[in-house]
């Protein structure tokens, strides 16, 4: 970010140079440090307390043992172990929580690939062909209004479209292309992938939207001029320059998806196991340390998946 | 280049309007069940059309005290909204020049936005849990819970709130222009003078869509608040214990209400955007601008 400071010192260095000795004498009442830490600290402080702490006690929690109504303080792996119960034994068949890994890695995949494309075109479409901003804000606003509106409303809204007796089903019956209600419509791993897909494409939307109005239009006639067809402009131009947005609408999606215990318990009648669901299921059962060792696995894993995407961009140059 | 629209523009047309209809379409559905009439069911065709289920809801024969959640709901919003525009409008003013711990600070703010919610919310709920041990065993052998609304929810959900807060103040201050405040300094402006009677009125319309994200994020929280809570609900926690035991449009005429609150909102702070930004289009100098 451009201070105020660094545009003078282009424009004339003697006049910073002023305003640094006029503020080095105003630093005997409140020093410029002394007024950034005021500002930023409250924030730091909320961080620190409802964030940074609460993951070092998963951390620690995570190792403590546990009978069937409390806590107990003392070292013990059995979060881990109970957790991997029958991983080894069970070989060459998979274990409950390789099955759920592999279950979520599965759901992931599809609502980011779904999303992307979906976000993508949404996003080429605002920002290059909507030539008006109002008309370009306007529609944006109607992509954001659904996302300050409750998900789980969203989520049940669904249920009279997909239901047995909704109208899907009863639409698809009327014109004879079934003979019964389709189940698959509604508590699957459909009606899961269909809520994701509704819920958060938004985040995909947003980031390469931000990333596509900042390409420079005339590389675009450049392009054409040079004889590009408009393929090879959206593969060799647009798509390289929206890169960074496409990476981090993909980190928000899939870390949500792969931490979401709401959707898929909603949607999938609670009958769908997930990574997200485990420690929901855990804590129900006052298991906090399993549930502990579940939540350091699930940040392992997302961790390590937001490592892989952020080498491919720089997130803080982006913002 | 070309005159008219080429022939991408429909089809894109069209994917966009699918897309919106996709967005709002099952939203509508519900908000027009939830006028059925009495003997109404969970699905269309619609069984006459009446106020039947939402005064049911009024009157609190329906399932749980939603009257309590509600009021719960909306004071908890009104605080996180409150708490998320002061801190996130201070520390964007402290982004705006080099400090230490500035990237701890930015990255507690990615991390807190993109770690899976639900680990979040264990970890608050450990940290409290632990903390009501300590005063157990130390101070007071009575004492109860130190987790509530006010406490751990209210921690949780700004976790989720500040990001997008200090987010939206990166982009306002992307494209301020620093000059208009080095200019009040230099009429002798005190740092708090240029901010009252510069920075903030500038700034003021997209602070406003700031405390918008407060409210509407905290009013639909969900997955926070699930273990962070403590003993007492939220309305949005008591809509999603209804999904799985409801038969009736009872749960259509509560994501009606809860709606028509996120609505109210939204309309508000966009009228008051509009309104801020034509006056400042109106009143605003027009130094610049050239003589005409």
């Amino acid at each position: 970010m451009d201070t105020s400071e660094d545009i003078l010192q282009q424009a004339s260095p003697d006049l910073v140079r002023g305003s640094q000795t006029r503020r080095a004498a105003k630093s005997a009442r409140l020093s410029p440090s002394f007024v950034s830490w005021l500002q930023a600290g409250p924030m730091m402080l909320v961080f620190l307390a409802f964030f940074l702490i609460p993951l070092v006690f998963v951390v620690i929690v995570s190792f403590w043992d546990y009978n069937e109504y409390q806590l107990l303080p003392a070292f013990s792996g059995r979060g881990y172990t109970d957790t991997f119960e029958g991983c080894i034994a069970q070989l060459p068949d998979l274990c409950t929580i390789a099955k759920t890994y592999l279950k979520t890695l599965k759901l992931c995949f599809l609502v980011w690939a779904i999303t992307l494309f979906i976000g993508f075109w949404v996003a080429y479409f605002l920002a290059f062909h909507v030539k008006s901003k109002t008309w370009q804000m306007g529609l944006s606003l109607l992509c954001t209004i659904p996302f300050w509106t409750s998900n789980v409303i969203r989520m049940i809204a669904w249920i009279p479209l997909l239901g047995r007796n909704g109208l899907v089903n009863s639409g698809l019956m009327k014109t004879g292309l079934i003979n019964q209600p389709l189940e698959w419509l509604l508590f699957s791993e459909f009606s899961v992938v269909l809520a994701l897909v509704h819920l958060f494409t938004f985040f995909m939307v947003v980031p390469i939207f931000n990333s596509m109005v900042r390409i420079d239009k005339s590389l675009i006639e450049a392009a054409y001029d040079a004889g590009a067809s408009g393929l090879q402009t959206l593969v060799n131009v647009i798509i390289p320059l929206a890169k960074p947005g496409i990476v981090i609408g993909s980190i928000f999606v899939i870390t949500i998806v792969m931490g979401d215990f709401i959707t898929i318990g909603v949607m999938g009648g609670q009958q769908i196991a997930a990574a997200g669901k485990i420690i929901e299921t855990r804590v129900n059962a006052l298991q906090f340390p399993a549930a502990a060792a579940n939540a350091v696995i699930l940040l392992v894993i997302t961790f390590l998946i937001i490592t892989m995407m952020s080498r491919i961009v720089d997130i803080k140059k982006e913002l | 280049m070309k005159e008219g629209r080429p022939r991408s523009f429909y089809v894109l047309a069209i994917f966009f309007a699918a897309y919106v209809l996709f967005l709002y379409g099952p939203m509508i559905a519900i908000y027009v069940l939830s006028f059925q009439g009495p003997q109404g069911g969970l699905t269309f065709p619609m069984n006459g059309v009446s106020t039947y289920w939402l005064t049911k809801l009024f009157q609190g024969t329906g399932i749980v005290d939603l009257g309590a959640a509600f009021r719960r709901s909306l004071l908890l919003g009104v605080i996180v909204m409150a708490v998320t525009v002061v801190l996130s409008v201070a520390a964007g003013m402290a982004f705006r020049r080099k400090f230490k711990a500035q990237s701890i600070l930015f990255y507690s703010a990615i991390a807190s936005l993109i770690v899976p919610s639900i680990i979040t919310s264990l970890g608050i709920s450990l940290e409290f849990r632990i903390i009501d041990d300590l005063i157990k065993a130390h101070w007071n052998g009575n004492f109860e819970t130190s987790m509530g609304l006010l406490t751990s929810g209210l921690g949780a959900h700004l976790t989720w709130t500040l990001p997008f807060g200090l987010l939206i103040m990166f982009a306002i201050f992307n494209r301020f222009d620093p000059r208009l405040e080095e200019a009040a300094r230099d009429l002798g402006a005190t740092p708090w003078q240029a901010f009252r009677h510069v920075v903030l009125p500038i700034i003021l319309p997209s602070v406003i869509g700031i405390g918008l994200f407060g409210f509407t994020l905290s009013w639909d929280e969900l997955a926070r608040s699930s273990q962070a809570i403590g003993a007492v609900n939220t309305l949005p926690l008591d809509l999603q214990g209804l999904t799985t035991t409801v038969t009736n449009p009872d749960i259509y005429a509560l994501g009606t209400i809860i709606s028509a609150v996120s609505f109210a909102v939204i309309t508000l702070a966009l009228c008051t955007i509009h309104m801020l930004n034509k006056r400042q289009a109106a009143k605003g100098s027009d130094a610049g601008k050239g003589l005409v």
